[in-house]
């Protein structure tokens, strides 16, 4: 299989917080992986140093073959093939729903308004939200908001798909609706990093479990011996506390 | 039925709200009845009358800086147009040169450069807190203190300054020059609709087009170009030194000067913090996102940071184009021939209609700062996000 990420010893520092500590992890292409574990574990800031919106200090990190370093060049190449869903969505207030996904193709792959349109529009009726085009975000629930939210993402084309908990600031009833389109995404093969604690999506979508603790990736498996059989006792822990409720 | 009329007065939210704000205008009503009344009776006592006809008579006084003719057989009426332009034109002057100066220095006390940042905090601090009145003084008093006439510094061979002001070459157009103001309106026309083009044509092809390089040179090349066409058709009178004083030129006096510097480096301090706190009001997670769709830094600022920080910026640098437009009123400290001043301190000193007066520049700088809010709420409202965010 065609390894698409790759994480080497990568360390980060926060001051002096030591947030990821020696992350060994491969990524091949069509994968989907959902990263769990308790808050501040560094599950976030794994997946935000993927496309450098965090910097690593130590290790290395490479992107379909590129090695992300300072290089521009490099990063700006990355960010063009990775696509990042927030947690808070980061909608452009200032901007219609429509303005906001085609932003990027007219701005950094210069098409033509017309055809970043209909490119719009396509992937607004994916995410089954093409009514709401001419809306401003603030009009819109947040449900509605993350669909439009990665929509934008994917209106880039990425091969990379990255999920920052897209569900974490919604209400109950909206989680499924992204959940929904994010599976959809998952069959359609792409390749899915998925911080997330929605462990029924885990349960359908993942190929790969991996739970995080304190900066280190403590165990990485199979789902099904991921919730069935945990080795580590952390692991155990933290399933128990959030399966059992 | 009565009984219950007085408790729905009283304890029904409307009817109640409707009897408080009929009484408040009714006590509002007489106050305002019995101060005119008194007012009239008391200038009716001391002999004074009142009226308006005093516009008409000669002010009998001069003025040092107008922007149209005016000497002391003019009426007051002439006075006061002179006041209200001298006015205008430090108001406009200072809000120009204050912006700029605000939005410059607000950036770089942003910037990870440390010592930029620290003058910045330092210059910010230090002028936002001391009066306006003193630091106008101030100005005025260094301004004073240049050397005198016959010692000016020169400047590129054709600016004096002295303590007289800075004297300075003045323009003079001849035949052809309008031809090079017409290509001038032309290219800046021009340029308005060629943006539209480009931006039509990046619609279609997708292509960008250095927009503002493109017009900013055709503005600037293209009236050189006829300028030189038409012979070089401008002419400058330099000030010549005659005698005790300059003859020739243009002046720009220190009064002007002292208002400009004090009024605009003052009210740039507020209008930087203004800026500073509209770019910090826009969170990182847009610069995230904005990251994450792949957008490079410029058209991060362009883009998305900067029409969001508008939105944050305009109310209150609206404020602060009203508080330098009212400021320039404290001309009369150093003399600036602005309304108060001139019209509104000699004009009312020498006919003793105060009140006429006091109306007339009052209800002058209520007009001003309404246009200014009118205008800049427009703008406002242009810039203001759709929906609950």
């Amino acid at each position: 299989m065609e390894q698409v990420i790759q994480l080497e010893k990568v360390n980060k520092w926060f001051d002096d917080f030591h947030v990821l500590k020696d992350i060994d992890l491969t990524v091949t292409k069509g994968q989907k992986i959902v990263v769990c574990g308790p808050s501040g574990s560094g599950k976030s800031t794994m997946i935000r140093c993927i496309n450098r919106l965090e910097a690593h200090q130590k290790g290395q990190i490479v992107v379909h073959g590129t090695e992300l370093t300072n290089d521009l060049k490099n990063i700006d190449m990355i960010r063009k093939n990775v696509g990042m869903v927030f947690q808070q969505f980061n909608l452009f207030p200032h901007l219609s729903v429509i303005d906001n996904i085609t932003l990027a193709p007219i701005w950094v792959k210069k098409l033509p308004k017309k055809e970043a349109d209909n490119i719009a529009m396509t992937y607004l009726e994916k995410v089954k939200i093409p009514e709401q085009a001419q809306k401003y975000p603030g009009q819109l629930s947040g449900g509605q908001q993350q669909r439009v939210a990665i929509a934008r993402s994917l209106a880039m084309n990425p091969d990379i798909m990255l999920f920052d908990e897209p569900t974490s600031a919604l209400d109950p009833e909206m989680i499924k609706e992204v959940l929904d389109v994010m599976i959809q995404l998952a069959e359609e093969g792409m390749t899915m990093l998925v911080v997330t604690h929605e462990m029924g999506f885990a349960k359908t979508v993942a190929d790969q479990m991996i739970f995080m603790d304190e900066g280190r990736i403590v165990e990485q498996a199979s789902p099904d011996e991921f919730f069935n059989n945990p080795k580590s006792d952390r692991t155990k822990l933290f399933l128990s506390q959030i399966l059992n409720h | 039925m009565e009984q219950n009329f007085i408790r729905k007065l009283i304890f029904d939210e409307k009817t109640r709200a409707l009897l408080i704000q009929t009484l408040v205008i009714g006590i509002f009503a007489v106050l305002i009845y019995l101060v005119t009344k008194q007012t009239a009776y008391n200038l009716e006592k001391r002999g004074i009358g009142t009226g308006f006809e005093f516009l008409n008579i000669a002010a009998g006084y001069d003025i040092s800086i107008s922007l149209i003719p005016y000497d002391s057989n003019d009426t007051h009426l002439r006075a006061y147009f002179v006041g209200l332009l001298n006015t205008l034109m430090i108001a406009v002057c200072g809000c120009f040169l204050a912006t700029i100066m605000g939005f410059l220095v607000g950036i770089i006390r942003l910037s990870s450069n440390w010592l930029f940042r620290n003058i910045a905090y330092v210059y910010v601090e230090f002028t936002r807190n001391v009066p306006v009145l003193l630091q106008i003084i101030l100005y005025y008093t260094i301004l004073l203190h240049l050397p005198k006439v016959k010692q000016s510094i020169i400047i590129f061979d054709s600016f004096y300054l002295s303590n007289r002001g800075l004297f300075s070459p003045a323009p003079i157009f001849k035949d052809g020059f309008s031809v090079v103001i017409g290509s001038l309106i032309v290219m800046i026309i021009f340029t308005f609709f060629l943006k539209k083009f480009l931006k039509k044509k990046q619609e279609l092809t997708g292509k960008q087009y250095p927009i503002f390089l493109i017009n900013s040179a055709l503005i600037i090349f293209i009236p050189i170009i006829f300028y030189y066409l038409m012979g070089m058709p401008l002419e400058f009178d330099h000030p010549v030194m005659k005698g005790f004083n300059f003859k020739g030129g243009m002046v720009i006096r220190p009064e002007f000067l002292g208002m400009l510097f004090g009024l605009s480096i003052y009210t740039a301090a507020f209008i930087s913090e203004t800026v500073r706190s509209g770019i910090i009001s826009v969170s990182k997670c847009q610069r995230e996102a904005a990251q994450a769709i792949g957008l490079k830094a410029n058209f991060i600022m362009r883009l998305i940071i900067i029409p969001q920080a508008l939105r944050v910026i305009i109310p209150p640098l609206t404020s602060q184009y009203l508080n330098l437009t009212k400021n320039s009123s404290l001309g009369i400290a150093i003399g600036y021939a602005d309304l108060v001043h001139g019209f509104g301190g000699i004009s009312l000193n020498q006919t003793g209609k105060a009140i006429e007066i006091m109306l007339i520049v009052m209800s002058t700088y209520l007009t001003i700062s309404l246009t200014i809010s009118f205008f800049m709420n427009l703008y406002n409202k242009a810039v203001q996000f759709k929906g609950n965010i």
